[in-house]
């Protein structure tokens, strides 16, 4: 069984890359008008979006470009989809946030919506909320992006039958720092129909690190 | 009185819940805040609301089953904290 990316992306200083071409270039002066932008200029409409820390607006924005204008999610059941993240910051900036708003004792009012995004898992349920993905997930803390945990781990994940498609990499996102780099991969003769159609990279540790240092495979 | 109230609370629930793209004014005092035809808010936006009524009210909601009528709409939530201010 062969395993493909059949599709992925890359968002990092003001540019998305959507399959290897630069798709979008922004001017945006800060992160907060950036995301700002990017919900206007792919004409989304989902007003929790701005409740969303920048973590989740980063995942969801990334999810949101990879997954435009196809039905590749609706090609199969929910529980067969799996969510598979890493970043290095975890949740860091909206748990300094949250210590922030509670320092002091006596105005203790801690925010829920504040709260709820102190954990980085959050971001995945964005992700399945907004496009009903119910299988595996998971969101591993690490210094670096490591294509090779990924590989493995999802790997695992077709072979013991848990899995038909796998949305996976890597969303970073502290103060005015943000990286995403998002794939999907699929089993080869699930997808040999739409064969042709496009350029499918095959799924392993190196063609992965190619693509999200943008080189090519 | 009641009426200043709810225009003060409709600036507060927008800001509290960063209810993006939304003025004042559209929203309507007598719609209801969650499900179809309200503004679409959730459980943790019914939490905000609690704590923005004890942050700026001195009011705690202790009853729970009490929640959906006091947070029904905007002007449920007046007419709660104008009763708890009489107490």
């Amino acid at each position: 069984m062969e395993l493909l990316i059949t599709r992925h992306m890359k968002l990092q200083k003001r540019r998305v890359w959507l399959n290897g071409a630069v798709e979008y270039l922004s001017e945006a002066g800060s992160v907060d008008q950036l995301f700002r932008d990017m919900y206007r200029h792919y004409d989304i409409d989902y007003p929790k979006f701005f409740k969303m820390d920048n973590l989740c607006k980063l995942a969801f924005l990334s999810t949101e470009i990879l997954l435009r204008g196809t039905i590749l999610l609706g090609k199969y059941p929910g529980e067969e989809v799996a969510i598979i993240l890493e970043n290095a910051s975890s949740s860091l900036e909206y748990d300094q946030k949250h210590v922030e708003s509670i320092r002091d004792r006596n105005k203790y009012f801690p925010s829920p919506s504040l709260f709820v995004y102190t954990i980085p898992n959050i971001m995945v349920a964005e992700i399945a909320i907004r496009h009903k993905v119910k299988g595996e997930h998971a969101v591993f803390i690490l210094e670096q992006f490591d294509p090779g945990l990924i590989y493995h781990y999802v790997s695992e994940l077709f072979r013991n039958q848990q899995v038909s498609c796998c949305l996976a990499g890597w969303v970073e996102s502290y103060g005015d720092h943000y990286q995403s780099f998002l794939f999907v991969i699929e089993e080869e003769d699930k997808i040999r129909a739409f064969k042709g159609l496009q350029e499918y990279v095959i799924f392993d540790t190196v063609n992965t690190e190619k693509l999200f240092k943008g080189k090519s495979i | 009185m009641i009426e200043d109230l709810i225009l003060k609370l409709r600036k507060e629930i927008i800001d509290q819940l960063q209810l993006e793209g939304i003025s004042p004014e559209e929203v309507d005092p007598e719609a209801p805040l969650f499900g179809e035809g309200g503004l679409g808010l959730d459980s943790i936006d019914v939490l905000e609301i609690v704590v923005l009524l004890d942050k700026n009210y001195g009011i705690k909601i202790r009853a729970s089953k009490e929640g959906p009528k006091i947070f029904y709409s905007v002007k449920s939530i007046a007419e709660y904290i104008l009763d708890q201010q009489k107490k």
